[in-house]
């Protein structure tokens, strides 16, 4: 007889809730042997790879790569037997609760739903599980139930019931016991919701179990289209979330200026031609991006506020002497911005070489968080996407980003005549607090003019 | 002006401050240091190419037999500790600390003592507890938070795991005191003491403490440092300006570097401190030069702070595969001999992971049974409504 066992997501570093799923390394149908390495998950601290528990044949994978599951949510289903008789359908989702490995919540959940852990502050976790204490009791004094917020999206493929989300309104703690809050917490009741009836306004176990007995105003509803509407949610989280709030951080604290350039860049073309065939280029990919990098490193030697910080906290402006330069990269994750360290350290061929890499590693979802930290100024290519130029929005902490548009022929003026020529367009967006007009436009000047001729480089 | 100090030291604020996500460029630079060979002061026996090697004071006669012995507890050890890592992972565990790395150094110093010494370890011995005739499996409740080690430490020799960084020096520096106060010091049948310890512990006070007490009192305590080269996340230069095994000096007993990965090595410095220490002329510090392999423990993430070419450079310098090379080469052992460890340490795994997984949770009243050895009434108060508490939640205990 086949026998399915479920493996729920374990709790891999001392008291997270949840965790993303990266990669599935096995599909349904392959045979996989015990500690055999299945999936990859990230949580809040690292990037983990889980080992499968027992051997066997895959029947199922319950957990979509990009979703994020709650610690002891079952993510794969083995047939430990499967030489079995001919196999059924997969079979009932085994409840969280009824397996051990419920995640390590030891503290309260803190303003913004951040929940205190034995080792610091483990991920928003949204939601609670449900577990009854033994005698619900009769309705006791009633307590002025706020109704709840509408409820969240949540992914429909957590097989566990899910309360709605619990909002957290503002600042303050809801006074309630220990006890109290944890059959809050069972039950999924939001302290925050109750007004307490006990003395000086602290909730008691009545107030909480009135709370649930009360039919509650918006159910169970987390399916997360809503065909009436013709609207679909989806949840604001991972790399969608992060770019969010950088780009509005950005937005709304540097003061952005940007400029425009139209370069004939048709010299660093013919010289990008001539070096590919050039034995010690052999087998690198030699991108126009290649040439921006070095234009940039080379200018911003000339004009080193575009590689600056204003640090307003300690009232300065901090002038980096090393380059980290940041690439904007579509990833099927999301918008990344990793950094190639030290650039300006690099000859062109090791930056085309570590251009590449970082695309590559891009590409395939594995930036770690380290390698997207403490750069110094970005590059957006959005030439890779036929298009010509745009007002790119600083990355928090940085003075300057260059977008590169696409490279066209184009028209262009040489020497009295219309010719065809290779054109593009660069657009510096610089932060006014630490980048004056004058020094914007030069840096701009400066690229466009290594671009349009690379041996100005020589002058450098 | 300026002092001498300053002229050697940089500025402190030349340096940029470190955060948890970028080490700064000292940090790096000492991780890179740290892959470097443990310099001229280092004993090393068998070379990471398996080439033996002799060392004018430190040698050792070592028979095949033994030489199989150690290379099998090696083998073995490595796999209860990736099997219990694989365990953490699979949610069996709360938490794993990794030895992987460590093994010549835990295997050596913990076959060079005596079923009559006494051991005092941290909470990375499992090679060391392996040597104690401890079972593997005693470990692992520790790790799930059921129990605190479940072996006789009196019968074994061998101390519970201590957690706190470094307090177990104190508790090893007293013992040790007590064996030479019950004259159990001063030939060939004396006792001797063996703690445990990391590089990072060197900077806690209560190692210092401990050097303190032990040498004023001659205590024959060998202070065993294993040098993994990180304490977490710091580098060893960030625990010390001069190589650790010198700290010794300043208290007036004897510092040796050993090389770590060399089971050999480890085996014979450690046997001649203990013999020192039996005969009165403890203590002795010896710092296993070695590396972390793995992370601090499963909760921790080594690649933000540490580069990957130190852990290439150092699977180089693997205390195993040396020891393989040198039995092949020496014609000490066969094919037959190597597929018998590995199927020893397939069965070990699964032994492992069996206990682990039927391994039953502990009754809530555990947590108040051991806290003092006899009967108290206010223990006994907060007992009862504990469990009055747990018993009113629906499915048990927790």
């Amino acid at each position: 007889m086949p026998q399915y066992k479920q493996f729920p997501l374990p709790d891999t570093a001392e008291g997270l809730t949840e965790a993303e799923i990266l990669t599935w390394h096995v599909k349904p149908g392959d045979t996989v042997t015990v500690n055999q390495i299945i999936v990859e998950i990230e949580t809040a601290k690292a990037a983990v790879e889980l080992p499968c528990p027992w051997a066997g044949v895959v029947t199922e994978l319950l957990a979509e790569p990009g979703q994020t599951v709650e610690v002891g949510v079952p993510i794969i289903t083995i047939d430990t037997d499967p030489g079995g008789a001919a196999a059924p359908a997969a079979p009932a989702p085994v409840a969280a609760e009824a397996n051990g490995t419920s995640s390590g919540k030891i503290g309260e959940e803190m303003p913004g739903g951040r929940i205190a852990t034995l080792v610091g502050y483990g991920p928003k976790s949204g939601t609670a599980k449900r577990r009854a204490r033994k005698d619900s009791g009769a309705p006791a004094p009633a307590a002025a139930v706020v109704a709840p917020p509408a409820p969240a999206p949540v992914p429909v493929a957590a097989p566990v019931v899910q309360a709605p989300a619990p909002v957290a309104p503002g600042g303050y703690v809801p006074l309630a016991k220990p006890p109290v809050r944890k059959l809050a917490k069972d039950l999924g009741v939001d302290l925050h919701a109750l007004t307490g009836s006990g003395p000086n306004g602290v909730i008691t176990r009545e107030d909480v179990e009135t709370a649930v007995s009360t039919p509650a105003a918006p159910a169970a509803a987390v399916s997360s289209v809503d065909n009436g509407t013709r609207e679909r949610r989806v949840p604001i989280k991972g790399v969608r979330k992060a770019t969010a709030q950088a780009m509005v951080d950005s937005a709304f604290t540097a003061p952005h200026v940007t400029e425009f350039l139209t370069v004939d860049v048709t010299p660093m073309m013919e010289l990008r031609a001539r070096l590919k065939n050039a034995p010690e280029f052999r087998g690198v990919k030699l991108t126009p991006l290649a040439f921006c990098a070095k234009a940039i490193i080379l200018a911003a030697r000339r004009t080193p506020d575009v590689n600056a910080t204003w640090d307003a906290a300690a009232n300065e402006i901090v002038y980096k002497d090393y380059v980290h330069l940041g690439i904007a990269a579509a990833t099927p994750r999301g918008l990344v911005v990793p950094k190639v360290r030290d650039a300006d350290r690099m000859s062109l061929k090791e930056l085309a070489v570590a251009l590449d890499e970082l695309a590559t590693v891009a590409r395939d979802g594995k930036t770690s968080p380290a390698d997207m930290m403490n750069g110094t100024i970005t590059i957006t290519n959005v030439g890779v996407f036929g298009v010509d130029t745009g007002t790119p929005i600083l990355n928090p902490g940085e003075s300057a980003i260059l977008a590169l548009g696409a490279i066209r022929d184009m028209p262009w003026v040489v020497d009295g005549e219309i010719k065809i020529r290779k054109i593009c367009q660069l657009a510096l967006s610089f932060d006014h607090r630490v980048v004056d007009g004058q020094q914007g436009s030069q840096f701009l000047a400066d690229v466009g003019a290594l671009l349009a001729e690379p041996g100005i480089a020589m002058t450098y | 002006m300026s002092s001498p100090e300053q002229w050697t030291h940089p500025e402190p604020d030349a340096a940029p401050a470190a955060t948890a996500a970028k080490p700064t460029a000292e940090q790096v630079i000492a991780g890179l240091r740290a892959t470097d060979e443990g310099g001229a002061d280092l004993v090393q026996l068998l070379t990471p190419e398996g080439e033996r090697v002799s060392h004018p004071d430190f040698d050792i006669d070592i028979t095949p037999e033994e030489l199989r012995g150690l290379y099998r507890d090696m083998v073995l050890i490595r796999r209860v500790d990736r099997e219990a890592n694989a365990l953490q992972r699979k949610g069996q565990l709360g938490i794993w600390v990794p030895l992987l790395g460590q093994e010549a150094a835990q295997i050596g110093a913990g076959r060079a003592m005596r079923q009559t010494d006494m051991a005092f370890p941290s909470y990375r011995e499992h090679g060391i507890a392996w040597t104690r005739g401890i079972n593997p499996t005693e470990l692992l409740g520790i790790f799930r938070g059921t129990d605190q080690g479940t072996w006789d430490p009196v019968e074994k020799r061998f101390h519970p795991y201590t957690i706190v960084i470094g307090n177990q020096v104190l508790n090893a520096a007293g013992y040790a005191m007590g064996q030479k106060f019950d004259g159990k010091v001063g030939d060939d049948e004396g006792e001797a003491t063996m703690c445990f310890f990391g590089d990072g512990a060197t900077s806690q006070g209560d190692v210092h403490e401990g050097f303190v007490w032990a040498a004023v009192y001659d205590a024959p305590l060998v202070f065993f440092c294993q040098n993994n080269q990180w304490a977490i996340s710091e580098p060893t230069e960030r625990q010390s300006r001069l190589p650790l095994y010198q700290r010794a000096r300043g208290y007036g007993f004897p510092g040796i570097r050993v090389d770590g990965n060399d089971v050999l090595a480890t085996l014979a410095v450690t046997k001649w401190a203990l013999d020192e220490c039996r005969h009165g002329n403890g203590p002795i510090l010896i710092e296993a030069f070695t590396y972390r392999m793995d992370a601090h423990t499963t909760s921790d993430d080594p690649t933000r702070y540490r580069l990957s070419d130190e852990l290439e450079m150092w699977k180089l310098k693997d205390p195993i595969e040396r020891v393989k090379v040198y039995l092949v080469r020496q014609q000490w052992a066969d094919s037959e001999f190597f597929d018998g460890v590995e199927a020893d340490a397939d069965k070990l795994g699964e032994e492992l992971r069996e206990f682990c997984t039927n391994m039953p949770d502990p009754p809530a009243e555990r947590i108040f049974s051991n806290v003092y050895a006899e009967g108290n009434p206010n223990l006994e108060a907060q007992r009862d409504e504990f469990l009055d508490y747990v018993s009113g939640f629906a499915g048990g205990e927790h």
